[in-house]
C-alpha cells in the first residue's frame, strides 16, 4: 500500500503523458486526415474567361531612366501602349526575307544583318500606315527565363537598330517567345542557328 | 502494478529518445554538409500505394532503406482499412511513435504517416502534405499551369487557355497564383485565384511581362517587365498598383524575394557576364553575389530560413547548386536540372531535369542529395513552384 501511495499521482502523471505521445502500446493516437481530397482548383467546368485587356491599375507612369539625355535609349525608348498587334490584321510574309540571326547568347545585331534592317526600315517608311511587331527567339541552350530575357533584348535591339535609321519608336512593338517557338525543332548547331533569330510581322489597322 | 512501472519505464526512455533524436538535428553550418549520410531505416508491413508513398516522402527527406539489422528506425504498421504504424528507434531501444490515421484517402494518411516520422527522427517541418505549381507544355510550346501534390499526383489543370504559359508562383500561404500567359497574344502577369476560378492580368504592359515573385507578406509582386525598353526588375502591389522600376541593367530575369521580404535576388548581366545580384525591395545599389566556380548563374530562389540560395548554372548543360546567401562559401553544385524551389523547410528543393521537350520534376534532399521524380504530368514538366 506504501508502494501504492506513491504510485498514484505517477499514475495520474503517466496518463497524461499517454495521451500526449500516444505510446500505449495497441490503441495508437488517431490522426483525422480533413477533407476527402477535394479538387483544390474550383470551378473546373467554368473556364475562366479571359479579362479584357485596356486600363491597368494606376502607377503606369515609368520611372524616368538614370541618365537621362542620353542619345539612343536602350532598346529604342519606352514601349508603345497605345497599340496592340492583335487588334491590328498581321503579316508574316511581307518582311519574312528580312528575319535576322543572332550569335549565341547575344543580342547584337551583326553588321551584315544591317541590309535586313534597311530593308525592313524601307517599308515602314514607303507605308507609312505600318507597324512592326518584332518576334524575339532563342535556341534552347539558355533557361526558359532566361531565354525569354534574352530574346526580349533581341527584339528590343532590332527595335533599337530602326530607330536609328529614322523609324518612329512608337510604330514598333517587341514580343518575346525565349525558346517556346523554335524554327527549326532540331538539337544541333544547324537548328541552333535558325532559332536564334527575330521576325518582322507586319501590323495594319483593320 | 508492475505493468505500470513498466510503461512508466518506457514513457521516460520514449522522452529520452526524442531528446536524443532532437540532438541530432542537423547542424547546416558543418562543411562537408552535402554528403550528409542519409538515415538508415526498415520499413515493413505496408504494400501497395501506402508503401509507395512512404518510400518516396522519405528518401526525398534524407532516408535510406535497409534490413533491419542496419537500421537506426524501424518503421512498422499495416495499410489494411487505414494507415497504421509505429516507428522504434533501435539505439534508445524505444517506440518513438506509434499512430493510426482515418479519412481522406490511404495515399493522404500515409503521407501524414510520413511526415510525423519526419517529425519525430529529425525535427525538420513535413512536406508530404504540400503542393507544387508547374508548367506543363506541349511540343508545339502551348501549354498549361497545373497544380498538384508535392509528389507530383493529383495533378490538376488551372488555365485552359491552349496558349504559350510560364513561371507559376504561390501567394504565401493561400491558395492562388501568378503565372505568365500569352492569352492576350502577349506575355502577361495574370492573378488566379484557386478557390474561385477567378483571374485577372495585373501586369499586361507593352512588351515583357513575367517571372511574377510574390513577397512574403503577399503584399507585393516583384517582376520582369520591358516597358521601358529593356528586361528589369519592377516592383507593384499585390493588385498591380503601385508600380515602381528597381533596376536599370541591360538584362535582368528570374527576381526572388528574401524570407524578411528586405531583398530582391535576380539574375542579370554586367560586363556581358551573367552574375547573381541582389538589390534592397525598396530601391537602391544593385550588390552582386560571389557565385565563382559557378558559371552563368540564373534562376535563384532564396531559403524559407533564409540561409541559402539555390540556382541554376549554365554551362552546356544544367546544374542545380547552392550557396549560403551570405556569401560565407562557395556554390557546390548539387544535380543535374533548372528551376531549382525551396519547399517550406529549406531542406527539400523540387526542380525539373531531361531533355528539352521531356522535362521531369523531381524532388531532392539537399544535405544528402538523393532525389526522385515525381509523378509526369501530360507534356513536358517545369518551372515547378513549391507552395510555402
Amino acid at each position: 500500500m506504501k508502494m501504492n501511495k506513491l504510485i498514484f499521482p505517477l499514475v495520474i502523471a503517466l496518463a497524461a503523458t499517454m495521451a500526449a505521445t500516444g505510446c500505449r502500446k495497441g490503441t495508437p493516437k488517431v490522426t483525422q486526415i480533413p477533407g476527402h481530397n477535394q479538387p483544390i482548383v474550383g470551378d473546373t467546368g467554368n473556364t475562366p474567361t479571359l479579362p479584357p485587356g485596356g486600363q491597368l491599375p494606376g502607377g503606369e507612369t515609368p520611372t524616368p531612366l538614370p541618365g537621362a539625355g542620353i542619345t539612343t535609349p536602350v532598346g529604342g525608348g519606352p514601349l508603345p501602349e497605345n497599340w496592340r498587334p492583335e487588334d491590328m490584321n498581321q503579316n508574316r510574309e511581307k518582311l519574312a526575307a528580312y528575319t535576322v540571326h543572332f550569335k549565341f547568347d547575344s543580342a547584337v545585331v551583326q553588321d551584315k544583318e544591317q541590309a535586313n534592317i534597311a530593308s525592313v526600315g524601307q517599308d515602314l517608311t514607303a507605308n507609312a500606315n505600318e507597324f512592326l511587331l518584332i518576334e524575339g527567339h532563342c535556341d534552347e541552350r539558355g533557361t526558359e527565363e532566361y531565354n525569354r530575357a534574352l530574346g526580349e533584348r533581341r527584339a528590343l535591339a532590332l527595335r533599337e537598330a530602326l530607330v536609328k535609321i529614322g523609324i518612329a519608336p512608337m510604330r514598333i512593338r517587341t514580343e518575346s517567345f525565349g525558346k517556346d517557338k523554335p524554327a527549326d525543332p532540331g538539337h544541333d548547331e544547324a537548328a541552333w542557328a535558325k532559332n536564334r533569330r527575330g521576325e518582322f510581322i507586319v501590323c495594319t489597322p483593320k | 502494478m508492475k505493468k505500470l512501472i513498466l510503461n512508466l519505464l518506457t514513457i521516460s526512455l520514449a522522452a529520452a529518445a526524442l531528446n536524443f533524436s532532437l540532438a541530432q538535428e542537423i547542424n547546416i553550418e558543418k562543411p562537408g554538409l552535402f554528403a550528409q549520410k542519409p538515415i538508415p531505416v526498415a520499413l515493413d508491413g505496408f504494400s501497395g500505394e501506402a508503401a509507395e508513398v512512404l518510400k518516396f516522402d522519405l528518401f526525398v527527406q534524407g532516408f535510406s532503406f535497409v534490413s533491419p539489422d542496419a537500421a537506426q528506425y524501424l518503421i512498422h504498421g499495416s495499410d489494411a482499412g487505414g494507415v497504421t504504424g509505429s516507428v522504434t528507434d533501435k539505439f534508445a531501444h524505444k517506440m518513438i511513435l506509434s499512430r493510426s490515421y482515418n479519412g481522406a484517402s490511404l495515399r493522404r494518411q500515409a503521407h501524414a504517416f510520413a511526415d510525423d516520422i519526419v517529425k519525430a527522427t529529425t525535427s525538420l517541418k513535413a512536406i508530404g502534405q504540400t503542393k507544387i505549381a508547374f508548367k506543363s507544355q506541349a511540343p508545339g510550346g502551348n501549354g498549361e499551369i497545373y497544380v498538384a501534390d508535392f509528389d507530383g499526383f493529383g495533378a490538376q489543370p488551372v488555365t485552359s487557355d491552349a496558349t504559350i504559359v510560364a513561371r507559376p508562383a504561390w501567394v504565401p500561404g493561400r491558395m492562388a497564383l501568378y503565372y505568365t500567359s500569352y492569352a492576350r497574344s502577349n506575355p502577361d502577369i495574370f492573378y488566379h485565384s484557386l478557390s474561385s476560378g477567378q483571374r485577372r492580368v495585373i501586369a499586361g504592359y507593352s512588351g515583357l511581362n513575367t517571372s511574377a515573385a510574390v513577397s512574403p507578406d503577399g503584399a507585393k509582386v516583384a517582376m520582369i517587365l520591358s516597358k521601358s525598353g529593356s528586361p528589369n526588375v519592377w516592383i507593384c502591389n499585390a493588385d498591380g498598383s503601385n508600380l515602381k522600376r528597381l533596376t536599370t541593367g541591360l538584362e535582368d530575369s528570374s527576381p526572388c524575394w528574401s524570407p524578411d521580404g528586405s531583398w530582391i535576388c535576380f539574375a542579370t548581366k554586367k560586363a556581358e557576364r551573367r552574375r547573381l545580384a541582389k538589390i534592397s525591395a525598396g530601391g537602391g545599389e544593385v550588390q552582386y553575389l560571389n557565385t565563382t566556380g559557378a558559371a552563368n548563374p540564373t534562376e535563384p530562389d532564396w531559403s524559407p530560413d533564409g540561409k541559402w540560395i539555390a540556382f541554376t548554372r549554365m554551362a552546356g548543360d544544367f546544374d542545380i547548386c547552392v550557396m549560403p546567401a551570405d556569401g560565407s562559401m562557395a556554390p557546390v553544385v548539387l544535380v543535374a536540372g533548372q528551376n531549382p524551389s525551396w519547399s517550406p523547410n529549406s531542406r527539400t528543393l523540387v526542380f525539373n531535369h531531361g531533355s528539352n521537350g521531356h522535362q521531369t520534376l523531381s524532388v531532392l534532399d539537399v544535405f544528402t542529395k538523393q532525389y526522385k521524380d515525381c509523378r509526369r504530368a501530360t507534356g513536358s514538366n517545369s518551372q515547378p513552384a513549391w507552395a510555402r
